[in-house]
Protein backbone atom coordinates (compact mmCIF):
# COMPACT_ATOMS: atom_id res chain seq x y z
CA UNK A 1 0.00 0.00 0.00
CA UNK A 2 2.86 2.13 0.78
CA UNK A 3 4.56 1.35 -2.29
CA UNK A 4 1.46 2.41 -4.04
CA UNK A 5 1.21 5.77 -2.82
CA UNK A 6 5.13 6.29 -3.21
CA UNK A 7 4.61 5.63 -6.45
CA UNK A 8 1.89 7.80 -7.43
CA UNK A 9 3.06 10.68 -5.76
CA UNK A 10 3.09 12.77 -8.90
CA UNK A 11 -1.20 12.30 -9.08
CA UNK A 12 -1.08 13.92 -5.52
CA UNK A 13 1.27 16.79 -6.92
CA UNK A 14 -1.37 17.08 -10.07
CA UNK A 15 -4.21 17.33 -7.87
CA UNK A 16 -2.49 19.98 -5.32
CA UNK A 17 -1.08 21.94 -7.92
CA UNK A 18 -4.64 21.98 -10.03
CA UNK A 19 -6.25 22.98 -7.29
CA UNK A 20 -3.48 25.93 -6.18
CA UNK A 21 -3.86 27.02 -10.16
CA UNK A 22 -8.13 27.59 -9.19
CA UNK A 23 -7.62 29.06 -5.84
CA UNK A 24 -4.92 31.36 -6.57
CA UNK A 25 -5.49 31.99 -10.27
CA UNK A 26 -9.14 33.34 -9.11
CA UNK A 27 -8.36 34.88 -5.96
CA UNK A 28 -4.92 35.87 -6.04
CA UNK A 29 -3.42 39.17 -6.83
CA UNK A 30 -2.65 40.00 -10.65
CA UNK A 31 -0.91 43.03 -12.19
CA UNK A 32 -3.32 45.33 -13.54
CA UNK A 33 -2.78 46.10 -16.96
CA UNK A 34 -4.62 48.00 -19.99
CA UNK A 35 -7.45 46.20 -22.46
CA UNK A 36 -6.23 42.90 -20.13
CA UNK A 37 -7.21 44.24 -16.65
CA UNK A 38 -8.70 40.98 -14.58
CA UNK A 39 -8.85 38.28 -17.99
CA UNK A 40 -4.96 38.17 -17.10
CA UNK A 41 -5.93 35.56 -14.90
CA UNK A 42 -7.27 33.37 -18.05
CA UNK A 43 -3.28 33.05 -18.36
CA UNK A 44 -3.14 29.84 -16.38
CA UNK A 45 -5.95 28.18 -17.93
CA UNK A 46 -5.41 29.35 -21.61
CA UNK A 47 -1.76 29.19 -22.11
CA UNK A 48 -1.17 26.35 -19.52
CA UNK A 49 -3.12 24.11 -22.52
CA UNK A 50 -1.02 24.78 -25.85
CA UNK A 51 1.84 23.62 -23.49
CA UNK A 52 -0.04 20.70 -22.48
CA UNK A 53 -0.59 20.41 -26.34
CA UNK A 54 2.94 20.48 -27.17
CA UNK A 55 3.81 18.20 -24.78
CA UNK A 56 1.61 15.74 -26.04
CA UNK A 57 1.96 16.43 -29.21
CA UNK A 58 6.14 15.57 -28.68
CA UNK A 59 5.15 12.41 -26.64
CA UNK A 60 3.22 11.43 -29.81
CA UNK A 61 6.25 12.23 -32.13
CA UNK A 62 8.15 10.16 -29.53
CA UNK A 63 6.11 6.93 -29.61
CA UNK A 64 5.21 6.85 -33.49
CA UNK A 65 9.05 7.01 -34.07
CA UNK A 66 9.59 4.33 -31.42
CA UNK A 67 7.08 2.01 -33.32
CA UNK A 68 8.40 2.84 -36.47
CA UNK A 69 12.01 1.72 -35.47
CA UNK A 70 10.68 -1.02 -33.07
CA UNK A 71 7.60 -2.32 -34.46
CA UNK A 72 5.85 -2.73 -30.62
CA UNK A 73 2.08 -2.37 -30.81
CA UNK A 74 2.35 -1.05 -26.95
CA UNK A 75 4.15 1.93 -28.59
CA UNK A 76 1.19 2.36 -31.08
CA UNK A 77 -0.88 2.49 -28.03
CA UNK A 78 0.95 5.52 -26.58
CA UNK A 79 0.92 6.84 -29.51
CA UNK A 80 -2.78 7.35 -30.37
CA UNK A 81 -3.30 8.13 -26.63
CA UNK A 82 -1.26 11.32 -26.07
CA UNK A 83 -2.82 12.40 -29.25
CA UNK A 84 -6.02 12.05 -27.51
CA UNK A 85 -5.07 13.82 -24.81
CA UNK A 86 -3.19 16.35 -26.46
CA UNK A 87 -6.86 16.69 -28.68
CA UNK A 88 -8.70 17.60 -24.64
CA UNK A 89 -5.71 19.94 -24.08
CA UNK A 90 -6.23 21.46 -27.94
CA UNK A 91 -10.47 21.99 -27.13
CA UNK A 92 -9.58 23.33 -24.11
CA UNK A 93 -7.33 25.83 -25.09
CA UNK A 94 -9.38 26.91 -28.01
CA UNK A 95 -11.83 27.20 -25.95
CA UNK A 96 -10.22 29.56 -22.97
CA UNK A 97 -8.93 31.47 -25.99
CA UNK A 98 -11.68 32.48 -28.19
CA UNK A 99 -13.38 33.21 -24.31
CA UNK A 100 -10.21 35.74 -24.09
CA UNK A 101 -10.35 36.91 -27.15
CA UNK A 102 -13.90 37.65 -27.35
CA UNK A 103 -13.30 39.81 -23.93
CA UNK A 104 -9.71 41.63 -24.98
CA UNK A 105 -9.89 41.44 -29.48
CA UNK A 106 -13.82 41.81 -29.54
CA UNK A 107 -14.08 38.45 -31.37
CA UNK A 108 -13.82 34.77 -30.72
CA UNK A 109 -11.69 34.53 -33.68
CA UNK A 110 -9.86 36.59 -35.38
CA UNK A 111 -7.49 36.17 -38.87
CA UNK A 112 -3.92 35.54 -36.46
CA UNK A 113 -1.25 33.41 -37.19
CA UNK A 114 -1.76 31.66 -34.23
CA UNK A 115 -4.96 30.70 -34.31
CA UNK A 116 -4.55 29.61 -37.67
CA UNK A 117 -1.64 27.01 -36.61
CA UNK A 118 -4.12 26.28 -33.56
CA UNK A 119 -6.76 25.16 -36.21
CA UNK A 120 -4.35 23.53 -38.51
CA UNK A 121 -3.22 21.37 -35.43
CA UNK A 122 -6.23 20.39 -34.69
CA UNK A 123 -7.67 19.41 -37.92
CA UNK A 124 -4.61 17.78 -38.95
CA UNK A 125 -5.30 15.31 -35.26
CA UNK A 126 -8.31 15.32 -36.73
CA UNK A 127 -7.11 13.76 -39.81
CA UNK A 128 -4.91 11.49 -37.67
CA UNK A 129 -8.11 9.91 -36.03
CA UNK A 130 -9.83 9.38 -39.07
CA UNK A 131 -7.02 7.85 -40.96
CA UNK A 132 -6.81 5.25 -37.87
CA UNK A 133 -10.12 4.55 -38.05
CA UNK A 134 -10.04 4.18 -41.86
CA UNK A 135 -7.63 0.72 -41.16
CA UNK A 136 -8.84 -2.40 -40.13
CA UNK A 137 -5.72 -4.70 -39.63
CA UNK A 138 -3.51 -3.42 -36.55
CA UNK A 139 0.01 -3.04 -37.93
CA UNK A 140 -0.48 -1.37 -40.68
CA UNK A 141 -2.96 0.84 -39.10
CA UNK A 142 0.29 2.07 -36.17
CA UNK A 143 2.41 2.09 -39.32
CA UNK A 144 0.44 4.40 -41.46
CA UNK A 145 -0.83 6.40 -38.49
CA UNK A 146 3.41 7.03 -37.36
CA UNK A 147 4.08 7.92 -40.24
CA UNK A 148 1.05 10.55 -40.54
CA UNK A 149 1.46 11.79 -37.72
CA UNK A 150 5.54 12.72 -38.09
CA UNK A 151 4.81 14.28 -40.71
CA UNK A 152 2.07 16.46 -39.32
CA UNK A 153 4.55 17.11 -36.52
CA UNK A 154 6.87 18.67 -38.61
CA UNK A 155 4.56 20.38 -40.45
CA UNK A 156 2.79 22.06 -37.43
CA UNK A 157 5.94 23.03 -35.89
CA UNK A 158 7.12 24.64 -39.26
CA UNK A 159 3.69 26.67 -39.06
CA UNK A 160 3.31 27.27 -35.46
CA UNK A 161 7.27 28.49 -34.66
CA UNK A 162 8.25 29.95 -38.53
CA UNK A 163 5.25 31.08 -39.88
CA UNK A 164 3.82 33.93 -37.36
CA UNK A 165 7.55 35.14 -37.19
CA UNK A 166 7.08 36.64 -40.85
CA UNK A 167 3.60 38.55 -39.81
CA UNK A 168 2.30 40.53 -37.04
CA UNK A 169 0.24 38.24 -34.23
CA UNK A 170 -1.82 40.11 -32.00
CA UNK A 171 -0.32 37.51 -29.44
CA UNK A 172 2.23 38.59 -26.69
CA UNK A 173 5.52 39.72 -27.59
CA UNK A 174 5.12 40.34 -31.19
CA UNK A 175 4.20 42.57 -34.31
CA UNK A 176 4.54 45.53 -31.69
CA UNK A 177 2.21 43.83 -29.03
CA UNK A 178 3.54 43.89 -25.57
CA UNK A 179 5.13 41.27 -24.12
CA UNK A 180 5.15 38.50 -21.66
CA UNK A 181 8.51 40.40 -20.51
CA UNK A 182 6.72 43.43 -19.18
CA UNK A 183 5.06 41.50 -16.87
CA UNK A 184 6.86 38.48 -16.79
CA UNK A 185 8.94 40.22 -13.74
CA UNK A 186 5.55 40.38 -11.61
CA UNK A 187 6.57 37.68 -8.95
CA UNK A 188 2.43 36.99 -8.51
CA UNK A 189 1.49 36.21 -12.36
CA UNK A 190 5.27 33.69 -12.05
CA UNK A 191 3.95 31.99 -9.07
CA UNK A 192 0.76 30.32 -10.48
CA UNK A 193 2.03 30.34 -13.72
CA UNK A 194 4.89 27.65 -13.37
CA UNK A 195 3.12 25.41 -10.98
CA UNK A 196 0.04 25.59 -13.19
CA UNK A 197 2.00 24.20 -16.37
CA UNK A 198 3.13 21.49 -14.56
CA UNK A 199 -0.39 20.99 -12.49
CA UNK A 200 -2.38 20.58 -15.85
CA UNK A 201 0.40 18.86 -17.88
CA UNK A 202 0.55 16.06 -14.88
CA UNK A 203 -3.18 15.85 -14.78
CA UNK A 204 -2.88 15.07 -18.77
CA UNK A 205 -0.35 12.46 -18.47
CA UNK A 206 -2.55 11.08 -15.48
CA UNK A 207 -5.56 11.26 -18.44
CA UNK A 208 -3.06 9.64 -20.87
CA UNK A 209 -1.91 6.90 -18.39
CA UNK A 210 -5.87 5.85 -17.28
CA UNK A 211 -6.20 5.72 -21.09
CA UNK A 212 -3.18 3.52 -21.99
CA UNK A 213 -4.31 0.70 -19.68
CA UNK A 214 -7.71 0.88 -19.96
CA UNK A 215 -6.49 0.61 -24.18
CA UNK A 216 -3.91 -2.67 -23.03
CA UNK A 217 -6.62 -4.15 -21.40
CA UNK A 218 -9.06 -4.00 -23.91
CA UNK A 219 -6.77 -5.56 -26.35
CA UNK A 220 -5.35 -7.58 -24.32
CA UNK A 221 -9.19 -9.42 -23.94
CA UNK A 222 -9.39 -8.85 -27.64
CA UNK A 223 -6.15 -11.31 -28.34
CA UNK A 224 -7.74 -13.77 -25.53
CA UNK B 1 6.11 -2.84 -76.64
CA UNK B 2 7.20 0.29 -74.77
CA UNK B 3 6.45 -1.35 -71.60
CA UNK B 4 8.77 -4.08 -71.93
CA UNK B 5 11.40 -2.19 -73.18
CA UNK B 6 11.25 -0.26 -69.54
CA UNK B 7 10.90 -3.51 -67.54
CA UNK B 8 14.39 -4.67 -69.35
CA UNK B 9 16.25 -1.40 -68.69
CA UNK B 10 14.76 -1.42 -65.27
CA UNK B 11 16.02 -5.01 -64.63
CA UNK B 12 19.38 -4.71 -66.31
CA UNK B 13 19.96 -1.77 -63.96
CA UNK B 14 19.60 -3.49 -61.45
CA UNK B 15 21.72 -6.77 -62.24
CA UNK B 16 24.07 -4.18 -62.59
CA UNK B 17 24.41 -3.63 -59.03
CA UNK B 18 27.60 -5.35 -58.47
CA UNK B 19 29.06 -3.36 -60.94
CA UNK B 20 31.53 -1.06 -59.90
CA UNK B 21 32.39 1.60 -62.12
CA UNK B 22 28.90 3.07 -60.84
CA UNK B 23 28.40 4.46 -57.49
CA UNK B 24 25.44 3.47 -56.05
CA UNK B 25 24.41 7.32 -56.69
CA UNK B 26 24.27 7.15 -60.07
CA UNK B 27 22.55 3.95 -59.91
CA UNK B 28 19.58 5.14 -58.04
CA UNK B 29 19.20 8.29 -60.53
CA UNK B 30 19.25 5.59 -63.41
CA UNK B 31 16.28 3.39 -61.88
CA UNK B 32 14.52 7.18 -60.95
CA UNK B 33 14.75 7.95 -65.11
CA UNK B 34 13.61 4.46 -65.96
CA UNK B 35 10.55 5.12 -63.40
CA UNK B 36 9.66 8.25 -64.58
CA UNK B 37 10.37 7.24 -68.34
CA UNK B 38 7.53 4.40 -67.35
CA UNK B 39 5.08 7.00 -65.94
CA UNK B 40 5.48 9.11 -69.06
CA UNK B 41 4.46 6.32 -71.44
CA UNK B 42 1.87 4.87 -69.03
CA UNK B 43 0.33 8.30 -69.06
CA UNK B 44 0.71 8.63 -72.56
CA UNK B 45 -1.07 4.85 -73.14
CA UNK B 46 -4.40 6.54 -71.19
CA UNK B 47 -4.14 9.99 -71.92
CA UNK B 48 -7.83 10.12 -70.14
CA UNK B 49 -5.78 10.80 -66.57
CA UNK B 50 -4.41 13.87 -68.15
CA UNK B 51 -7.21 15.02 -70.32
CA UNK B 52 -9.66 14.53 -66.99
CA UNK B 53 -7.93 16.42 -64.30
CA UNK B 54 -7.09 19.30 -67.53
CA UNK B 55 -11.18 19.09 -67.44
CA UNK B 56 -11.90 19.19 -64.44
CA UNK B 57 -10.04 22.21 -63.87
CA UNK B 58 -11.46 23.76 -67.03
CA UNK B 59 -14.85 23.70 -65.85
CA UNK B 60 -13.93 25.25 -62.04
CA UNK B 61 -12.49 28.05 -64.01
CA UNK B 62 -15.53 28.30 -66.21
CA UNK B 63 -17.59 27.97 -63.36
CA UNK B 64 -16.05 31.18 -61.51
CA UNK B 65 -16.08 32.91 -64.74
CA UNK B 66 -19.76 32.49 -64.83
CA UNK B 67 -20.41 33.27 -61.04
CA UNK B 68 -17.96 36.48 -61.18
CA UNK B 69 -17.30 37.08 -65.17
CA UNK B 70 -14.13 39.45 -63.89
CA UNK B 71 -12.08 39.01 -60.97
CA UNK B 72 -10.38 42.91 -60.62
CA UNK B 73 -9.84 42.55 -56.69
CA UNK B 74 -6.31 40.82 -56.75
CA UNK B 75 -6.87 39.20 -52.91
CA UNK B 76 -9.84 37.30 -53.88
CA UNK B 77 -8.08 36.70 -57.70
CA UNK B 78 -5.23 34.79 -55.80
CA UNK B 79 -6.80 33.28 -53.56
CA UNK B 80 -9.79 31.66 -56.13
CA UNK B 81 -6.50 30.70 -58.37
CA UNK B 82 -4.90 28.94 -55.87
CA UNK B 83 -8.22 26.74 -54.82
CA UNK B 84 -8.51 25.71 -58.35
CA UNK B 85 -5.12 24.56 -58.39
CA UNK B 86 -5.55 23.10 -54.79
CA UNK B 87 -8.61 21.14 -55.97
CA UNK B 88 -6.75 20.18 -59.19
CA UNK B 89 -3.75 18.91 -57.12
CA UNK B 90 -5.35 16.90 -55.55
CA UNK B 91 -7.64 15.07 -58.02
CA UNK B 92 -4.44 14.65 -59.62
CA UNK B 93 -2.24 13.26 -57.42
CA UNK B 94 -4.75 11.12 -55.48
CA UNK B 95 -4.15 8.28 -58.57
CA UNK B 96 -0.65 8.52 -58.68
CA UNK B 97 -0.68 4.94 -56.31
CA UNK B 98 -3.96 3.86 -56.94
CA UNK B 99 -3.70 3.35 -60.43
CA UNK B 100 -1.39 0.34 -59.82
CA UNK B 101 -2.68 -3.26 -59.40
CA UNK B 102 -1.63 -5.37 -56.91
CA UNK B 103 -0.04 -7.68 -59.25
CA UNK B 104 2.19 -4.61 -60.39
CA UNK B 105 2.88 -3.78 -56.96
CA UNK B 106 4.01 -7.20 -56.14
CA UNK B 107 6.56 -6.66 -59.30
CA UNK B 108 7.66 -3.37 -58.39
CA UNK B 109 8.66 -4.73 -54.80
CA UNK B 110 10.85 -7.09 -56.10
CA UNK B 111 12.88 -4.48 -58.70
CA UNK B 112 13.09 -1.53 -57.41
CA UNK B 113 14.18 0.26 -54.24
CA UNK B 114 11.17 2.58 -51.93
CA UNK B 115 13.34 5.44 -52.30
CA UNK B 116 13.68 5.71 -56.00
CA UNK B 117 10.11 5.04 -56.04
CA UNK B 118 9.26 8.42 -53.92
CA UNK B 119 11.85 10.47 -55.90
CA UNK B 120 10.39 9.56 -59.25
CA UNK B 121 6.67 9.98 -58.12
CA UNK B 122 7.76 12.94 -56.76
CA UNK B 123 9.28 14.40 -59.21
CA UNK B 124 6.78 13.39 -62.25
CA UNK B 125 4.39 14.59 -60.03
CA UNK B 126 5.75 18.16 -59.99
CA UNK B 127 6.48 18.12 -63.78
CA UNK B 128 2.68 16.78 -64.14
CA UNK B 129 1.02 19.45 -61.63
CA UNK B 130 3.63 22.49 -63.09
CA UNK B 131 1.93 21.82 -66.67
CA UNK B 132 -1.62 21.61 -65.46
CA UNK B 133 -1.17 24.81 -63.45
CA UNK B 134 0.56 26.44 -66.73
CA UNK B 135 -2.20 25.39 -68.80
CA UNK B 136 -4.67 26.49 -65.72
CA UNK B 137 -2.96 29.95 -65.08
CA UNK B 138 -3.42 30.96 -68.93
CA UNK B 139 -7.09 30.05 -69.08
CA UNK B 140 -7.89 31.51 -65.82
CA UNK B 141 -6.26 34.57 -66.96
CA UNK B 142 -8.10 34.92 -70.49
CA UNK B 143 -11.61 34.58 -68.63
CA UNK B 144 -11.18 36.26 -65.71
CA UNK B 145 -8.28 38.77 -66.15
CA UNK B 146 -4.95 39.41 -65.38
CA UNK B 147 -3.91 41.17 -62.70
CA UNK B 148 -0.56 39.89 -62.03
CA UNK B 149 2.24 43.25 -62.00
CA UNK B 150 5.67 40.98 -61.18
CA UNK B 151 5.37 37.72 -63.65
CA UNK B 152 8.75 36.38 -62.97
CA UNK B 153 8.30 36.73 -58.91
CA UNK B 154 4.71 35.19 -59.44
CA UNK B 155 6.31 32.68 -61.69
CA UNK B 156 8.61 31.72 -59.49
CA UNK B 157 6.07 31.41 -56.33
CA UNK B 158 4.05 29.53 -58.52
CA UNK B 159 6.30 27.41 -59.34
CA UNK B 160 8.07 26.28 -55.64
CA UNK B 161 4.12 26.71 -54.61
CA UNK B 162 3.28 24.07 -56.86
CA UNK B 163 6.34 21.80 -56.25
CA UNK B 164 5.43 21.74 -52.40
CA UNK B 165 2.15 20.80 -53.01
CA UNK B 166 2.64 17.98 -55.30
CA UNK B 167 5.57 16.81 -53.00
CA UNK B 168 3.04 16.70 -49.94
CA UNK B 169 0.08 15.12 -51.77
CA UNK B 170 2.62 12.44 -53.48
CA UNK B 171 3.68 11.13 -49.75
CA UNK B 172 -0.19 11.20 -48.76
CA UNK B 173 -1.31 9.40 -51.66
CA UNK B 174 1.22 6.65 -51.42
CA UNK B 175 -0.40 6.48 -47.70
CA UNK B 176 -3.71 6.08 -48.28
CA UNK B 177 -2.86 3.53 -51.44
CA UNK B 178 -1.79 1.15 -48.26
CA UNK B 179 -5.09 2.27 -46.15
CA UNK B 180 -8.42 2.08 -48.49
CA UNK B 181 -7.27 3.85 -51.40
CA UNK B 182 -10.20 6.29 -51.15
CA UNK B 183 -9.63 10.16 -52.53
CA UNK B 184 -11.72 11.53 -49.88
CA UNK B 185 -8.99 10.07 -47.79
CA UNK B 186 -6.28 12.03 -49.47
CA UNK B 187 -7.88 15.41 -49.24
CA UNK B 188 -8.96 14.97 -45.78
CA UNK B 189 -4.86 14.24 -44.53
CA UNK B 190 -3.44 16.38 -47.26
CA UNK B 191 -5.41 19.82 -46.57
CA UNK B 192 -4.35 20.29 -43.05
CA UNK B 193 -0.70 19.63 -43.96
CA UNK B 194 -1.29 21.76 -46.57
CA UNK B 195 -2.92 24.76 -45.15
CA UNK B 196 1.25 26.00 -43.91
CA UNK B 197 2.34 25.68 -47.59
CA UNK B 198 -0.91 27.65 -48.94
CA UNK B 199 -0.66 30.40 -46.46
CA UNK B 200 2.68 31.13 -47.12
CA UNK B 201 2.20 31.00 -51.19
CA UNK B 202 -1.02 33.12 -51.01
CA UNK B 203 1.18 35.63 -49.18
CA UNK B 204 4.20 35.03 -51.89
CA UNK B 205 1.89 35.34 -55.04
CA UNK B 206 -0.11 38.28 -53.37
CA UNK B 207 2.91 40.55 -53.05
CA UNK B 208 4.10 39.56 -56.60
CA UNK B 209 0.59 40.41 -57.77
CA UNK B 210 0.87 43.87 -55.91
CA UNK B 211 4.74 44.02 -57.49
CA UNK B 212 6.36 44.80 -54.44
CA UNK B 213 9.58 43.48 -55.54
CA UNK B 214 12.66 41.12 -54.21
CA UNK B 215 13.34 42.76 -50.97
CA UNK B 216 9.75 42.15 -49.76
CA UNK B 217 9.06 38.80 -50.85
CA UNK B 218 12.58 37.29 -50.42
CA UNK B 219 11.98 36.14 -46.97
CA UNK B 220 8.66 34.33 -48.02
CA UNK B 221 10.03 32.97 -51.32
CA UNK B 222 12.99 31.48 -49.23
CA UNK B 223 10.57 29.68 -46.48
CA UNK B 224 8.45 27.96 -49.54
CA UNK B 225 11.99 26.68 -51.34
CA UNK B 226 13.26 25.40 -47.33
CA UNK B 227 9.55 23.73 -46.89
CA UNK B 228 10.22 22.18 -50.40
CA UNK B 229 13.10 20.59 -48.90
CA UNK B 230 11.78 19.90 -45.89
CA UNK B 231 8.97 17.78 -47.45
CA UNK B 232 11.13 16.11 -50.10
CA UNK B 233 13.41 14.80 -46.96
CA UNK B 234 10.51 13.72 -45.00
CA UNK B 235 9.18 11.85 -47.56
CA UNK B 236 12.58 10.46 -48.67
CA UNK B 237 12.89 9.19 -44.84
CA UNK B 238 9.23 7.90 -44.18
CA UNK B 239 8.24 6.70 -47.34
CA UNK B 240 10.42 3.25 -47.32
CA UNK B 241 7.89 2.64 -44.15
CA UNK B 242 5.05 2.42 -46.20
CA UNK B 243 6.24 0.84 -48.87
CA UNK B 244 5.53 -3.19 -48.04
CA UNK B 245 3.21 -4.58 -46.17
Amino acid sequence: MNKKILANWWKALAVILVFYTLIMGFLGPVPTLAILHETIRNLFFHVTMWFGLMIMMIVNLVYSLRFLSKGKLKDDIYAEESATTGMYFGVAGLITGMIWANYTWGAPWVNDPQLNGAAATMLAYSAYFILRNAIEDEQKRAKLAAVYSIFAFVMMIVFIQVLPKLTDTLHPGRGGNPGFNTYDMDSDLRMVFYPAIIGWTLLGTWIMSLRIRLKIIEHQQHIN
Amino acid sequence: MNRLSFHRTGINSCSNLDDIQYSIFDKMWKQVISVLHKEFLLEWKHKSGFAGVILYSFVSIYCCYLAFRQVLDPPTWNALLWIILLFAATNAIAKSFMSESRGQQLFYYTLLNPKVVIVAKSIYNIGFLLVVTMINFMVYTLLLGDVVQDKPMFFCSLILGVAAISTVLTLVSGLVSRANNSATLVAILGFPLLIPILITIIRCSGNAIDGLGWAINQPYLIVLASLNILCMALSYVLFPYLWRD
